[in-house]
């Protein structure tokens, strides 16, 4: 299956397309291979928070993954895993020196979590199975889908935890200006409990059930295509094992971060 | 021919159905419903009414939506209603039991398989989900009404949607001037009543004030074995046993124990939340530690906590143990003993055996072997059957 964006060289532009579109959808970073855990579940507080976050993670992966790539020849094996990290390291350096002099309210909000995106098992995970393995012009973009997938998950998840837990939708400041929408007498009726870690790891349980739900339905349409037919689950359950093997089988088939990786996933998802 | 029919164990069956418990836990929760009707007003007891209906409400919306098979007619949804509102605060907005039963019945039960899957108890988590959401809410506990004052038993329906209450008709709990007395050292008992918390005219829960209709209500569920009586017993005497240890300085630990165990909702949530089937445990081991262990975490989020009652948290955090307490092995009915060192009573066993049956082969086999000759048991005792015969 093609879901992680893993496939041989796409010869036509709809396969480039398709890298992107993968990103995005079928192997999205936090709702269906369920990496990098801790950043969305502590950012995605509320949407603004989530598209900062979303945005500084994917310069970083869009960045990390061309350079990586360029240097996918010259990188000795045995110490690739540093070599990944100071390239990241370096990205999220600069990102952080920009954000705090441009967008000082959101540096504050992201706090701890900006400089944790050097070890962001995204980026990590992306360069290791992707872009040590393919052409520069594929990681770009293949960073790129990643990056937006796993923006649109934060702000998804932004804009529920926010609407249910403050009241509010979009607030923000940016160079200045304050935006955003505050509902009426909403903020006195919101359940802080969604604001709360508590609230994160449950908006993300449901969010997730609900969109494997939602795929499972797709798939069971697509049943007729004989090839998927192994795969569509009959419960989100097993939809969700079903991500996780094939996350920890495509990083294995990597044996480079597959350890790592791997010993993360089940870590992060408890 | 025969009357007699050939059928499989088990020949002797109960007639407790689901159905019939959950009747039995509706029945007991009756004296505590009533005591919080009379104690504020008919308000509280719409509340109720307005929780159970949610409830079974949600049941059967999910199981409609799902296409499952209808469950609302085990009335299990009707107990979690109950239990709920039983656990709210007298006066809250209306929409508080609607949203504490959606969470009670989609998240906590529902989505985990229904009843007997559920991983907590559905009340517990949904009293401690809006907790977190309401907090000001959920903390603000009205003054008993006197009945004798005319309309005082409707005068709580003008605060159906007011989300902060005023002054005059709020009082704080007794827990939270026992708090405040340990904080200065004052004695806690100070201005409380025994009979007043027995019968439950201090604020707190609408159902967990009255210590009497609670009890009631436990009694007649041990009477008819609904629950399991070593759970609230051990639950109860291991939280007044932590109380005595844990304020043992303090100088007033008599009346650290008995405010602590009238004063919130110790008796309500020992007899009908720690006792849920699904979610307590079951061997006798298993039990003791789930009762110390539900004592011992009440008494110090109460001590150490910001939060001035922790048995709700008590629950929920053992709940999510009972798995774990349930691995604990007992022995099966007829086994032979549990040995726990298994390797170890192995090992001697077998040296013993060895050094038992050299004696024992020379003197009950035959004389003739010599039990000068230093063989293997196994050997031995062959040799000894061939020399009977």
């Amino acid at each position: 299956m093609s879901r992680l964006g893993r496939r041989p060289m796409p010869p036509a532009l709809k396969g480039k397309g398709k890298i992107v579109a993968d990103g995005i959808f079928a192997s999205n970073p936090v709702f269906r291979l369920v990496l990098g855990m801790c950043p969305t579940l502590a950012i995605s507080t509320s949407a603004f928070n989530g598209l900062g976050m979303g945005i500084a993670a994917t310069v970083v992966l869009v960045c990390s993954n061309a350079l990586v790539s360029l240097l996918r020849k010259v990188i000795p094996d045995k110490v690739r895993i540093p070599a990944y990290v100071l390239i990241i390291a370096t990205f999220v350096t600069l990102v952080e020196m920009l954000l705090r002099k441009f967008v000082p309210a959101l540096y504050d909000a992201l706090g701890i979590y900006l400089p944790l995106i050097v070890v962001n098992c995204i980026i990590l995970a992306r360069a290791e199975a992707f872009a040590s393995t393919n052409k520069v012009g594929d990681s770009v973009l293949d960073g790129l889908g990643m990056g937006l997938g796993f923006t649109l998950a934060l702000m998804l998840l932004g804009v529920i935890r926010e609407f249910l837990g403050a009241g509010t939708f979009f607030t923000g400041s940016f160079g200045g200006a304050d935006f955003g929408v505050t509902l009426g007498a909403m903020p006195d009726y919101a359940m802080s409990v969604f604001v709360l870690p508590a609230g994160g790891f449950l908006t993300l349980g449901l969010v997730m059930a609900a969109i494997n739900a939602i795929s499972d339905k797709i798939e069971k349409k697509r049943a007729g295509a004989a090839e998927d037919a192994a795969g569509s689950a009959d419960g989100e359950e097993n939809a969700k094992n079903d991500e996780t093997n094939e996350s920890e089988v495509n990083a294995a088939g990597n044996d480079g971060l597959s350890a790592d990786s791997g010993g993360t996933l089940p870590k992060e998802e408890a | 021919m025969s009357k007699y029919l050939v059928s499989f164990s088990p020949h002797i069956t109960s007639r407790a159905t689901t159905r019939r418990i959950m009747l039995d836990v509706i029945i007991a929760l009756m004296p505590a419903l009533i005591a919080a009707t009379l104690l504020y007003g008919l308000y509280t007891f719409c509340l109720a009414v307005l929780s159970v209906g949610s409830a079974v409400f949600f049941e059967w919306l999910f199981n409609a939506v799902t296409k499952r098979k209808q469950t609302t007619g085990d009335l299990s949804a009707v107990v979690t209603g109950l239990i709920l509102a039983l656990n709210l605060p007298p006066v809250v907005p209306f929409y508080v039991p609607m949203v504490g039963a959606a969470f009670a019945i989609l998240v906590v039960k529902m989505l985990f398989g229904g009843i007997g899957r559920n991983f907590a108890n559905p009340a517990v988590t949904a009293r401690i989900f809006l907790m977190l959401a309401w907090a000001g809410v959920m903390t603000r506990f009205v003054l008993p009404i006197d009945l004798s004052e005319p309309g005082s038993f409707v005068a709580y329906f003008s605060e159906a949607v007011n989300i902060s209450l005023p002054d005059a008709i709020t009082t704080a709990t007794p827990l939270a001037g026992v708090k405040q007395a340990f904080e200065s050292g004052a004695d806690p008992s100070a201005g409380l009543s025994a009979l007043d918390m027995f019968l439950g005219r201090i604020g707190g829960s609408a159902g967990e004030v009255s210590a009497l209709a609670v009890l009631i209500g436990g009694v007649y569920l041990a009477v008819r074995r609904v629950i399991d009586v070593r759970i609230p017993v051990i639950y109860i005497a291991s939280t007044a046993v932590f109380t005595a240890i844990f304020y043992a300085n303090t100088g007033y630990v008599g009346e650290y124990v008995w405010t602590y165990l009238l004063g919130g909702g110790l008796m309500f949530g020992a007899v009908f939340m720690a006792t849920d089937y699904a979610t307590s445990p079951k061997s006798t081991p298993a039990v003791v530690i789930y009762g110390i262990g539900l004592g011992l975490l009440t008494v110090v989020i109460r001590k150490f906590g910001t939060m001035n009652e922790g048995v709700s948290f008590a629950i929920l955090l053992m709940n999510i143990v009972t798995p774990l307490l349930n691995r604990i092995r007992t022995r099966p009915f007829g086994a032979p003993a549990a040995r726990p060192f298994k390797k170890l009573a192995a090992a001697v066993a077998e040296r013993r055996a060895r050094k038992k049956l050299v004696p024992e082969t020379g003197g009950a086999g035959a004389p003739a072997v010599d039990a000068g000759k230093e063989e293997s048991a196994a050997s031995a005792s062959a040799e000894g059957g061939e020399s009977d015969e």
